[in-house]
């Protein structure tokens, strides 16, 4: 696996890991309870993406799947701007979770034809599991379409799509903090 | 099965203390944790089973990948090769050779009987939206099809929620994948 094909799996990764624990933060809050397990298994889902990448980079990098995800300072990362905000209103997030999965289908057919067999292999089989996302995604497009505040939340987001993936919001160093908190309090020595 | 139980080297002289049968078999009595009325087995899970020099390589295939549950199925799956003697070693597959397809006949009799609804078949084009408000999907407890979508995720990642309409029962509908 070359370094550029690295930089690509890592920005699937990067991108499912920090939007898997946007989402969990629906957990027992959400504005229905269908909603609440829906975005929590989403959740459980990327994360379990993020690790199946970074596990296939890091056997390349002679590194661990937790060392990649959690070991590198926050401009390292290489996720896009728009899973990192923090968003509490429900439009936005359902704007987000249209934009985002809609944007994942597109890359995850190009990595099923790829000529590496591991890596079609993990796209398509993490493909199976999108379609239930993006199924999800289009019930709630369907539903809000005709709303001003989902749209307008939708012009918003769009533009960080694809806003680059060399700057971050500080949003992301205030989850990092979070996110990497236990591994960085670990104890030399302790093992999980 | 009976009768393994004075523990008797089937390949007695060759090299392997068990054979790939009798790891099937220990395989076949291992529940899946989250629905444990059906075994690893049954879930269509194991790829292969192969014995050299003593050790038993089992490679195996997450349902979902974010499955919480792949450590507990690693690890008794680790336990019971260990006490047929053999050492143990369990591959994770992430490759996409997994599909509820691969449940087997008697897994989709058992999840029916416990109220879980077993995922309809794949179609080439794979799970829509058309398909899951059509009437494809029967309710198990009363065999109606007259059954509605009420979520497409549940209590675990692999499950959706339903409601019949005909007996009243919401029930839990095992996803196409």
């Amino acid at each position: 696996m070359n370094e550029e094909v690295q930089k690509s799996l890592l920005e699937i990764a990067d991108d499912e890991l920090v939007l898997g624990w946007r989402d969990s933060e629906w957990t027992g809050i959400a504005p229905l309870l269908e909603e609440d397990v829906a975005f929590s298994s989403i959740a459980q889902n990327e994360i379990g993406h993020a690790r199946a990448l970074y596990e296939l980079v890091a056997r390349d990098r002679g590194t661990t799947a937790d060392e990649l995800a959690f070991d590198r300072a926050p401009d390292e990362y290489r996720c896009a701007r728009i899973v990192e905000l923090r968003l509490p209103d429900w439009e936005k997030t359902i704007a987000r979770h249209y934009l985002y999965e809609e944007a994942d289908a597109a890359r995850l057919g190009q990595l099923k034809d790829s000529d590496d067999v591991e890596i079609a292999g993990l796209a398509a089989k993490i493909d199976r599991e999108e379609a239930y996302h993006r199924m999800h995604a289009q019930m709630w497009f369907d539903r809000l379409k005709g709303e001003e505040r989902f749209t307008a939340a939708l012009d918003e987001l769009r533009p960080l799509l694809d806003a680059g993936r060399d700057d971050h919001t500080p949003e992301l160093t205030e989850l990092w903090e979070e996110m990497t908190m236990v591994r960085r309090s670990q104890p030399a020595g302790t093992t999980w | 099965m009976g009768g393994d139980d004075d523990g008797a080297p089937l390949a007695a002289g060759g090299d392997d203390v068990v054979s790939a049968e009798q790891v099937w078999a220990v395989l076949a009595e291992i529940p899946d944790p989250e629905i444990p009325v059906i075994s690893l087995v049954d879930l269509g899970v194991i790829r292969d089973v192969g014995v050299e020099n003593g050790t038993v390589r089992v490679d195996f295939t997450p349902t979902f990948l974010g499955c919480p549950a792949l450590e507990v199925m690693r690890d008794a799956m680790a336990e019971r090769i260990r006490e047929l003697g053999a050492e143990p070693e369990i591959n994770l597959c992430t490759d996409d050779s997994w599909s509820t397809d691969r449940i087997t006949p008697a897994g989709r009799a058992k999840l029916r009987d416990s109220g879980f609804a077993p995922p309809s078949p794949r179609t080439a084009e794979g799970p829509t939206l058309v398909q899951l408000h059509s009437n494809a999907f029967r309710c198990p407890y009363c065999g109606s099809t007259d059954t509605r979508l009420e979520n497409i995720f549940g209590p675990t990642p692999c499950r959706s929620l339903r409601y019949c309409t005909s007996c009243r029962q919401p029930f839990e509908q095992f996803k196409t994948i």
